[in-house]
């Protein structure tokens, strides 16, 4: 393809970019950094996943090992949006501090926020995430919530400000892909901000049907990370990504429960 | 959230000497030379300022180019962080 009609292309794959809170971004894969094999494998997986936004964890320096490199020697903040999460804090307390030094450590007001309730499940504690929200709003920040797959948690996420709202698809790590579908779908419909799922999707189709579900984005670690061939799957979670968006801007068949012919049924032989 | 805690010397603790001072860093504890600034013991640990956060008494250190101007005393905390892999 030339240059003009790979643009083109584009275009017709997804006309508009996605915008969370005021700010546009042109891939709808958003890509954590955890658990990879190594960090050249990283590096490359990202690269091949198209992503802008990245996210990090806030951590203390190993002082015994301070030789040992920090993330952002691998990851160029002025190629990539980094996201600072609270991964790790089982109350709205912890949450908002590590929000505070994500941001005094980072380079921009924006938090992907996780209270966690449950070691077991990683679920998310949707009180105290509620409660960190309006804190951290109300200090400036753009909030990203990880939340359940469950609308009126969204909405209330909405209603205290959250730029994006992110319902997982299955518990963080699982790669159970998306358990409840219709719940992605009404939280989709209901709400003004973006929904990008995070966690759970598992393989390429996962991600793609989430995306066919109509939500804006997904965010994924591990289903890229912990894959034999991670630079392979982030390659392939982009096409599905870009092809589960494409099929939902199209708008897919109707469902029958009967056959259709494809082919005229006029004009044949004999007939 | 941002009042800055005086924590008193706790037992437990290496007791100062009269060239050192003790100090909790990211939960150990640790002896360093008296009238020692915080950008100075960064640079004793070989930590670029640039590349990590710091939260000294429960306070976060918003202004990297103060750390030359923060005296360390005996019984401080600091954290020391950075951003490290996660999804």
């Amino acid at each position: 393809m030339t240059e003009a009609t790979m643009i083109a292309h584009d275009i017709a794959a997804d006309p508009s970019p996605l915008v969370i809170g005021g700010r546009e971004f042109r891939s709808r894969l958003l890509v954590g950094t955890g658990k990879y094999p190594s960090n050249e494998v990283m590096v490359d997986a990202i690269e091949a996943s198209g992503a802008e936004v990245v996210t990090v964890a806030v951590r203390r320096v190993d002082l015994d090992r301070s030789h040992e490199e920090g993330i952002l020697h691998h990851i160029d903040p002025a190629r990539f949006f980094l996201l600072a999460n609270t991964a790790g804090c089982y109350n709205a307390a912890d949450a908002i501090r590590y929000a505070r030094l994500g941001r005094a450590a980072g380079f921009n007001e924006w938090v992907k926020l996780e209270v966690i309730g449950d070691e077991k499940t990683l679920l998310p504690d949707t009180a105290g995430l509620l409660e960190a929200t309006k804190t951290l709003v109300a200090e400036g920040f753009k909030v990203m919530a990880y939340t359940n797959d469950d609308l009126i948690s969204a909405l209330r996420l909405e209603d205290a400000g959250a730029v994006a709202v992110m319902p997982l698809a299955s518990p963080i790590g699982s790669g159970l892909g998306m358990l409840n579908p219709y719940a992605i779908r009404t939280i989709k419909l209901r709400l003004s901000v973006p929904v990008i799922v995070d966690a759970g999707v598992g393989t390429a189709s996962d991600a793609c049907v989430v995306m066919e579900q109509g939500v804006d984005g997904i965010l994924m670690n591990t289903g890229i990370a912990a894959a034999s061939d991670p630079v392979r799957m982030a390659f392939a979670m982009r096409s599905a990504v870009e092809a589960g968006r494409a099929a939902y801007l199209a708008g897919r068949m109707p469902r029958r429960e009967v056959a259709v012919p494809s082919s005229p049924t006029r004009g044949m032989i004999g007939s | 959230m941002t009042e800055t805690v005086h924590r008193p010397y706790r037992a437990g603790a290496e007791a100062p000497s009269e060239s050192g001072i003790g100090l909790t860093v990211n939960g150990a504890q640790r002896t360093i030379a008296r009238s020692t600034s915080l950008s100075q013991y960064l640079a004793s640990l070989s930590l670029d300022a640039r590349a990590v956060v710091v939260e000294h008494n429960g306070t976060i250190l918003r202004d990297r180019d103060s750390f030359a101007n923060v005296p360390l005393h005996d019984g401080d905390t600091l954290e020391i962080l950075h951003f490290v892999g996660g999804g």
